[in-house]
């Protein structure tokens, strides 16, 4: 992962604010979402990506539509299963992928979400997790429109996070033991062991095992 | 965004202060202000004012005045219970490693206040603990209860009323086998302790007709201040202080004795268990009301028994969507309720209680309770019923999720 150069924003003051919870534009975006999909079997996505969050089980879908000359992303459409900042995230990112004539494939990967979030106005400390995922969600669905378009070259893959902490079992350890056919506790316990040093990790195993099996058997 | 309607249903978590609690309580804020302990008459002024709270209060309950202990909430009674039976019990159990370590009972829709302490005992080896899962309708079975005691059980606590999902537990059966084991095993121990937050207002609370040695509650759920609550401690029940000082509280609790909040707490109580058999009678239609507009919606589900119910208490999960956005959503029409869900929750853990009734993340996920009161109205009912569609609908429709209603 390359690193911003620009400088990250401080999304708490140290007495925290003293307003609402959320930030106007989170409440814009969130109460008035921009581009989300809306009739998914009409339309004719060049990629498209799903991630989920394990810690609170959101879960996030976009899908891109990209000039093949230009390099740019002329349409973007999402969907959110999580909170207010979740959606308000997507939906922002959205905006910045599409806006001014839209973004070359290059330039919309490396959205970070703190960029997002500065959009944003700042998210609650407890909520930026939930801005990681837009943007993960949107390089999986360019690293989608390069594996159709046969550019398999220009797909960057992301390291994974770790679930089980004794035996550094991450997440892309159990997608590839779901994609293998493992889809229950068991059957990814016996190609991992995960949770076996660290019990701790199984409700978030099972949760990660019921994501990956809707992901991959959906298609 | 003007919110023309303002309904607060969320009462399970605070109440707004009655009037009249109010009116009783300012004389002792600023002209009977003195320290109840002092000798001298403005001390016991306020004195006289705290025993009388005292006595009121252990009227309702059945009991007697010494048997009550003022503390500063909920959360602090059920620490206190849970701490002072087992420091008390310690030098019988050999609390010190040498002989058998304490062993506790409790169920896992218990409110943080009783499950957070007894965890951390159980972490550093000090207790041992059983937790009973209730059954899928959110009641816990006696038998199980009776099943889980062993030689060194100490301790069982179980809440009378459940904050999340409203479901009422069969305290007095619970309170009258544990009675009948006590004596076939000819022994003061197990202690009952029963966390009675949410019952307060709508149940009943004497104590010989529960059976409990120690019963929590607190004065902000039932239209009294926030930051005063009382734990019950039956005549003979052996507890140690947790918090030692001047020696208040007949030792068990130190600290100088919020006058006002005590003497809030009392009026409080006293109006809510006057009026709680009609109260009950007409919010039970009103949430009866509520659940069935609500579980005309496709994928919803009701969290916890009909019936077996505290009569201000609505808890419905909706599939496919989150429940923290919903509420917020719901806040923007003016509706305050809250959510089981894990992005609402500071740990990000979804609900435990809809999670022990066998319930998947998803369903805890999109769970809203909505927790009537005084003030609710059969109109805030319709109204809520005539928003939640819209919102269900459009929250749907900017999900990727579309679970079946296995996934419940
Ligand atoms: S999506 Fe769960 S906390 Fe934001």
């Amino acid at each position: 992962m390359k690193s911003s150069t620009k400088k990250t924003i401080d999304v708490a003051s140290r007495q925290g604010s003293d307003g609402g919870f959320y930030s106007d534009t989170v409440k814009e975006h969130f109460f008035h979402p921009h581009n989300f999909m809306e009739d998914e079997v009409g339309y004719k996505a060049d990629g498209q990506g799903m991630v989920g969050s394990p810690a609170c089980g959101d879960v996030m879908r976009v899908w891109i539509k990209v000039d093949p000359k230009t390099k740019k992303i002329k349409d973007c459409r999402w969907k959110t299963f999580g909170c207010a900042s979740a959606i308000a995230a997507t939906s922002m990112m959205s905006d910045m992928v599409i806006e001014k004539g839209g973004l070359t494939l290059e330039k919309a990967r490396q959205i970070r979400p703190q960029d997002i979030m500065e959009r944003l106005g700042g998210l609650p400390a407890r909520k930026i997790h939930c801005s990681v995922l837009g943007d993960k969600a949107l390089r999986a669905a360019i690293n989608d429109y390069y594996r159709k378009t046969g550019q398999v070259d220009k797909i960057e893959i992301e390291q994974g996070r770790i679930i089980d902490k004794v035996l550094k079992i991450t997440d892309h350890d159990i997608e590839e033991a779901v994609l293998e056919g493992a889809d229950t506790l068991e059957k990814v316990q016996a190609k991992t062991k995960v949770g076996t040093g660290d019990p701790a990790c199984i409700p978030e195993v099972e949760q990660l095992i019921r994501f990956y099996k809707e992901k991959y058997c959906e298609k | 965004m003007k919110n023309q309607k303002n309904i607060y249903l969320d009462n399970a978590a605070a109440t707004p202060l009655d009037p009249r609690v109010l009116k009783a309580m300012l004389p002792f804020f600023d002209k009977t202000y003195a320290n109840p302990s002092s000798l001298h008459s403005p001390g016991q002024a306020a004195n006289k004012a705290v025993m009388q709270a005292r006595k009121s209060i252990a009227s309702i309950l059945n009991g007697h005045a010494d048997e009550i202990i003022f503390t500063s909430g909920g959360t602090e009674s059920d620490n206190l219970a849970i701490r002072g039976v087992l420091e008390a019990a310690v030098p019988k159990l050999g609390w010190d490693g040498s002989t058998q370590v304490p062993h506790v009972v409790t169920t896992a829709i218990e409110h943080h206040a009783v499950l957070e302490p007894l965890m951390y005992l159980q972490k550093i080896g000090a207790i041992k603990l059983t937790i009973i899962k209730p059954k899928k309708d959110g009641v816990v079975s006696v038998q199980d209860v009776l099943d889980a005691i062993k030689h060194n059980t100490v301790l069982v606590s179980i809440m009378y009323a459940n904050n999340e999902i409203g479901t009422i537990q069969p305290i007095a059966e619970i309170g009258k086998v544990l009675l009948r084991w006590r004596k076939e095993n000819n022994t003061a121990l197990p202690y009952f302790h029963s966390d009675a937050c949410q019952a307060a207002g709508y149940l009943d609370l004497n104590v010989e007709k529960l059976h409990v040695d120690l019963l929590t509650l607190n004065a902000g759920k039932i239209y009294g201040p926030k930051g005063v609550g009382l734990l019950f401690v039956r005549r003979g029940t052996k507890l140690a202080p947790i918090t030692r000082g001047g020696g208040q509280e007949r030792g068990l609790r130190s600290g100088t004795e919020n006058t006002p909040g005590i003497v809030g707490m009392a009026k409080a109580l006293e109006l809510v268990q006057k009026d709680r058999e009609k109260e009950s009678k007409r919010l039970s239609l009103l949430r009866n009301r509520l659940i069935d507009g609500l579980l005309r919606l496709p994928k919803s589900r009701l969290n916890g028994d009909a019936d077996q119910r505290l009569p201000n208490n609505v808890n419905i999960s909706f599939l496919d969507i989150e429940g923290e956005a919903a509420m917020l959503y719901l806040d923007a029409k003016g509706i305050a309720c809250s959510t089981g869900s894990a992005c609402a929750s500071s740990s990000l853990d979804p609900s435990h209680v809809i999670l022990a009734l066998g319930m998947s993340y998803e369903a805890a996920h999109g769970s809203l309770r909505f927790t009537f009161g005084k003030s609710t109205t059969k109109s805030d009912v319709d109204y809520v019923v005539s928003v939640m569609p819209g919102i269900v609908e459009m929250l749907r429709k900017i999900s990727p999720v579309t679970l079946d209603m296995s996934r419940f």
